[in-house]
């Protein structure tokens, strides 16, 4: 399994998320990326990152079967990769 | 143009792919291209907007403001702005840095003539805004001869003073050409030598294109040409999407292959009517207006044209096309403006579909509008080839005869009998 599952992540403070009747349009303000996120369960899965722990906690959140994690963590790779989502430091545990 | 009162709702299936759900329309476009002014110094042959003159009813700063700050609430990150040639708005600046600071990011179209060294220093310290330069030859003989004499030494001026600032990545707009398909090398060469990006765009017969479009659009073969190259420098290279037509010479160009008019694109002219798409300032593309319909999100989302555009369209004549799947039909707008069906293929479809639908009876509609400049201007394109005639070249052989020749008939040759009817 997908290491990035266990890691803490969120949405770049440069990106914006618009809603699309699919998902949503996701734009870097900075590297002026555009991505669309299409699945509305991806969409809360990104919004719920900073909220939770670790991925694992935010696709438990948002109610994704845990036979779908692998698939959510490479779309979130893929979202690493542009930096749409950013890794959080390591919080004080 | 009509204004539903309800916002449609589409019968959007779930899931499938992007492109699938992009036919049914976007809750705001991801490509906007907002035309300032009608206004331009130049008079380009194949303007799509038929532009040169200033329009009397175009927006006021106040009112293209309010257009930004709408563009804000619906989420538009960022608008191609052109023209006419905007930087000679009076108010261009302000409402570039007016967009900037309401994140509304901005790339601006411009022929160059206001990109002095000081505005350069300008743009260069200012983020979120990109520069293109429009240039339709990498020599000025092919330049000037679509764009008018000088336009090529002021493109490549605006270049260099943007790279002298440290303005990083222009982009170097290009359409492309009969007469310039051969300079795509050297194109690329210029871009790499101004640390510039290249951009390569469809000629549409749009606005005055129409009129030269016969004598201007690629030839067959060179449509080869245009794909192999753009297969083989494509990652390096922005194309807009445009030529997705060309898709169906097998594999599929990066990018969008599909027509975005209306679903995902749109334009707002300089007097705030909405159409469907850059290329298609005409009545029948009209969707609305910002100041009269309730501002751009009321048009964008409820036009009923618009509507009709996100239905579901049929392939027409084309469905039956194996490569249906990979061009779509082509341009709605290089079919309108041709005079085709736009259920049918395009001109310059490449499985050579065009070709005999072309040769077929049809008729090109006339223009809606024209903002053309009425007298011609000292920097306005000629369009003649120069050669060498034969005839010309003896004619030079003998000396020329002087108004003031003794001889009343002097280089009066009679005509042979006979040969004259």
């Amino acid at each position: 399994m997908a290491e990035i599952l266990d890691e803490a992540w969120s949405l770049s403070p440069s990106v914006a998320l618009r809603p699309e009747p699919f998902g949503a349009l996701a734009y870097h303000f900075g590297n002026r990326k555009l991505t669309f996120l299409k699945r509305p369960e991806l969409v809360t899965v990104v919004r719920l990152l900073s909220d939770h722990r670790d991925v694992r906690d935010a696709l438990d959140a948002a109610g994704v079967p845990e036979g779908q994690y692998g698939t959510y963590a490479a779309a979130l790779q893929a979202l690493a990769e542009t930096d749409m989502i950013r890794r959080r430091d390591q919080e004080a545990a | 143009m009509t204004i539903l009162q309800t916002r449609p709702e589409a019968l959007r299936p779930s899931g499938g792919t992007l492109i699938e759900q992009f036919e049914y329309g976007l809750d705001a476009p991801i490509c906007l291209t907002w035309e300032l002014t009608y206004a331009c110094n130049l008079a380009c042959a194949h303007c799509l907007s038929s532009s040169g003159r200033r329009d009397p009813r175009e927006l006021s700063t106040e009112q293209c403001k309010a257009v930004i700050d709408e563009l804000q609430r619906m989420q538009v990150f960022y608008v191609n702005i052109g023209g006419g040639e905007p930087t000679i708005r009076p108010d261009f600046w302000e409402l570039l840095g007016y967009a900037v600071d309401h994140q509304v990011g901005v790339k601006f179209s411009t022929n160059g003539v206001r990109i002095t060294p000081e505005r350069a220093r300008w743009l260069a310290s200012t983020d979120y805004v990109d520069v293109q330069v429009s240039l339709d030859g990498a020599t000025a003989e092919v330049n000037d001869y679509v764009r008018g004499p000088g336009s090529y030494d002021t493109a490549l001026r605006a270049l260099a003073n943007l790279q002298d600032a440290g303005f990083a990545d222009a982009k170097i707009s290009v359409v492309c050409t009969r007469q310039n398909i051969g300079q795509l090398d050297e194109f690329k060469a210029i871009a790499d030598r101004y640390g510039a990006t290249l951009r390569l765009t469809r000629l549409r017969p749009s606005g005055r294109g129409a009129d030269v479009w016969d004598e201007l659009h690629p030839l067959p073969e060179q449509q080869r040409e245009l794909y192999d190259w753009l297969m083989a420098n494509g990652e390096s290279v922005l194309t807009g999407d445009s030529f997705f037509h060309l898709s169906a010479f097998g594999e599929s160009l990066p990018g969008l292959n599909l027509c975005g008019a209306g679903r995902v694109v749109c334009l707002i002219d300089p007097i705030g009517d909405v159409y469907a798409c850059p290329f298609a300032i005409h009545e029948e593309f009209l969707a609305g207006n910002v100041l009269a319909d309730g501002g751009f999100g009321q048009v964008w989302q409820r036009s009923a044209l618009f509507t009709e555009l996100r239905s579901p369209q049929t392939g027409g004549a084309c469905s039956s096309c194996a490569f249906f799947d990979s061009c779509r039909g082509g341009c709605m707008a290089a079919k309108f403006f041709t005079g085709l069906p736009l259920d049918g293929p395009d001109p310059e479809c490449v499985q050579g579909y065009g070709e005999a639908a072309l040769a077929d009876d049809r008729s090109i509609p006339a223009a809606s509008q024209d903002h053309s400049r009425r007298m011609p201007t000292r920097n306005e394109p000629v369009m003649l080839t120069l050669q060498r005639r034969e005839d010309a070249v003896v004619a030079a052989a003998t000396p020329p005869v002087s108004a003031c020749a003794e001889n009343p008939l002097a280089g009066f040759v009679a005509p042979l009998e006979g040969i004259t009817s």
